[in-house]
């Protein structure tokens, strides 16, 4: 995974609330083996007209919203299925900051496995950014992960709340999966343990 | 300490606790399916990580699978290489696989209880949402991302933080034709999609109690629509019935170690939820969506609603666009909507008794002219079971269709779908633009309002008929 740096990025604003994962990346995209190349087909329902060609009434397909790093959106973002290829989708699209009120459990818990860093603000701060995306189309807002800030032009900016271990595996890029093997002999030692609480479970 | 059922699991499940990071859980079982399992595996192959408990694993094949003409080769070139890959990890790891033509397969919540692998206490994942389906054992079953899916596999554990606890009480008893469906929906109508975000659901009270493992299924299965972490029912005599001689359930002397553990497990008389919802069961009229999200549902007597009806600006917006796309005007009549198509499976309700209360309504019946009316079992093991009991005869008779089980037009990756502007009565867990198929209009019901669905082509309030 990228570590995530600090970045000044084009936001993006998609103002649709409870914007689910059958959306950002329909089913006829999931039949993939590969982890790549989801970027293509995401907000395809929304994003192509029947034939393939682009919808210009699509939010996301305004030129000024070209190479954008923010997506600025509605509640409840990423509802429904857990699968991981909506974040590969919004990563792989160029994505890598989400600002939005609520998130769905899964899709929030997937963006940190990704390098994507979802952003919770309230709804009084999400209408003064998308006010400002609105009156300046293409306004670069400045994303500091580090010092959990975001500022805007405008004077819109705000600091925001991030679990201080997600913060960290962000910035580093650092996997999981090796955070966790850390704790290999703690582990078997549960499972020693669990053999003998449990042990219709291994028989 | 007084504690919820959710509590107690967690506690015993606690491997690691690292100041400043997320707890490491352990988990006891891990379903798997083809669609979100195959980019775990290239990263342990590439990372030369081995699969920890190849035991702890069953995995199926059921996103994917046609339900017709099985014996030939599957079209789609995609899908026929996500299916062959999955074959090849399963082999190549050890794995328990009910592949395509094993007469074990079905969609994974389904095929999963009918062999007694999930128990009360156990914590349980899958790469898929509906993993929530088997909290109706009183299993900690919650749905996790592929990153998750090869965490696990390496780990057996997960870094999870702790979720908030909501009661969700359901008291009284429902009237003969509203069904465990039609509380699943009336709760995500009542408290939205993301009214359970960040909690684990318990559901109690008599209406619950009444109901069979087949109905808690489908209620838990649809935990994820209220967009809790997972939904639980406590385990009782029910539970223990039904598992009681299945292939993976505890064998002699384990079987009463088993028992001891389960019955420990009830939330504790007195143990504090963060939030409690009450509902009563006599209020819940067989429910229709009539929008683009589960909770935008309303009960079989009720009208389409107007955008101007919602205070919140947000649910008004939802409104008009949902009626944009699902073509509707304010204030029609649900039993006035005719639909297309009429589709009873899916892991929220392709089981036995899905099938035996959507033949009680079909039998004598025709399917209305114009309409295609589908039954996809959930499992093999169903489609026998409903064969024993003469069910697809009902069904053929009628004119239905009736296929070989998978996952099918739930989420329409098999190519089972609505074509554009197709409107369909489904007995599965989604209503999303495009989910059935694009520009497919789907409304969520109940196996035996869209069993009257389709013999009228249109909704009917079913309560009229018995």
């Amino acid at each position: 995974m990228e570590p995530y740096k600090k970045h000044e990025s084009i936001a993006a604003l998609m103002n649709r609330s409870n914007v689910d994962t059958d959306q950002i990346i329909p089913k006829q995209f999931l039949k993939k083996v590969e982890r790549s190349g989801f970027g293509a087909h995401l907000f395809h329902d929304w994003r192509f007209n029947d034939d393939g060609s682009d919808n210009p009434d699509f939010e996301l397909n305004k030129p000024v919203f070209k190479g954008a790093k923010i997506l600025v959106t509605g509640d409840n973002f990423g509802c429904g299925s857990s699968r991981e290829h909506a974040p590969w989708a919004i990563a792989d699209y160029g994505f890598n900051t989400i600002i939005s009120t609520s998130y769905a459990d899964i899709f929030y818990n997937n963006c940190f496995k990704n390098g994507i860093l979802p952003i919770v603000v309230s709804p009084k701060q999400l209408d003064k950014l998308m006010a400002e995306i609105n009156a300046n189309e293409g306004v670069k807002f400045l994303v500091d992960l580090e010092n959990k800030q975001v500022t805007t032009p405008a004077g819109n900016g705000f600091t925001f709340d991030i679990d201080p271990f997600r913060q960290g595996n962000l910035l580093s890029g650092l996997d999981d999966i090796g955070l966790t093997l850390i704790h290999v002999d703690k582990i078997t030692a549960y499972e020693q343990q669990h053999k003998k609480t449990y042990p219709w479970l291994w028989a | 300490m007084k504690k919820t059922m959710y509590e107690k699991i967690w506690d015993s499940h606690l491997v690691v606790e690292v100041p400043g990071q997320a707890p490491l859980i352990y988990v006891d079982r891990h379903l798997m399916h083809e669609v979100t399992s195959p980019q775990a595996f290239e990263g342990l192959r590439l990372s030369g990580r081995p699969v920890r408990n190849p035991h702890s694993i069953l995995a199926t094949m059921d996103h994917c699978v046609p339900t017709k003409n099985r014996h030939l080769p599957i079209a789609d070139p995609i899908a026929k290489k996500q299916i062959e890959v999955m074959a090849e990890n399963c082999l190549e790891n050890g794995l328990n696989l009910y592949d395509m033509k094993n007469p074990n397969n079905g969609v994974i919540h389904v095929v999963v209880p009918e062999h007694g692998f999930v128990h009360p206490g156990m914590v349980v994942v899958c790469g898929d949402s509906h993993t929530a389906t088997h909290g109706a054992f009183g299993a900690l079953a919650f749905g996790i991302g592929t990153s998750e899916v090869e965490h696990v596999m390496a780990t057996q554990t997960l870094p999870q933080q702790k979720s908030k606890t909501m009661l969700i009480q359901v008291n009284g008893k429902l009237s003969k034709y509203s069904s465990a469906k039609d509380i699943a929906l009336a709760i995500v109508g009542k408290i939205g999609t993301a009214g359970g975000n960040g909690h684990v659901i318990e559901y109690a009270g008599d209406a619950i109690k009444e109901l069979s493992m087949e109905g808690r299924m489908t209620l838990c299965n649809m935990a994820i629509e209220a967009g809790a972490r997972a939904g639980l029912v406590a385990p009782d005599e029910k539970t223990y019935a039904y598992l009681q001689g299945k292939e993976f359930a505890p064998k002699g002397a384990n079987w009463d170690l088993a028992m001891a553990y389960w019955q420990s497990l009830p939330s504790d008389e007195g143990a504090v939820f963060d939030t409690v919802i009450t509902l009563d069961a006599a209020d819940i009229a067989p429910q229709v969506s009539w929008g683009t999200s589960p909770e935008q549902v309303v009960g079989v007597n009720g009208s389409v609603p107007s955008p101007d009806s919602f205070d919140n600006e947000g649910k008004r917006k939802a409104c008009e666009s949902a009626l944009a796309y699902m073509g509707l005007t304010p204030n029609t009549k649900m039993t006035d909507i005719a639909i297309d198509l009429v589709f009873i499976g899916s892991c929220t309700n392709g089981r036995i008794e899905d099938f035996r209360i959507a033949a009680e309504v079909a039998k004598g019946t025709k399917v209305a002219a114009g309409v295609q009316a589908i039954a996809v079992p959930g499992s093999y093991h169903v489609k026998s079971q409903a064969e024993a009991e003469g069910l697809d005869k009902i069904f053929l008779d009628a004119g239905w269709e009736w296929r070989d089980p998978g996952c099918s037009m739930c989420l329409a990756m098999n190519g089972d779908e609505l074509t554009k502007g197709q409107r369909s009565a489904s007995t599965s867990n989604r209503n999303f633009e495009g989910r059935q198929g694009k520009g497919g209009r789907t409304h969520l019901v109940s196996p035996a309002m869209a069993a009257a669905a389709a013999a009228a082509g249109h909704f009917v309030d079913i309560r009229e008929l018995a």
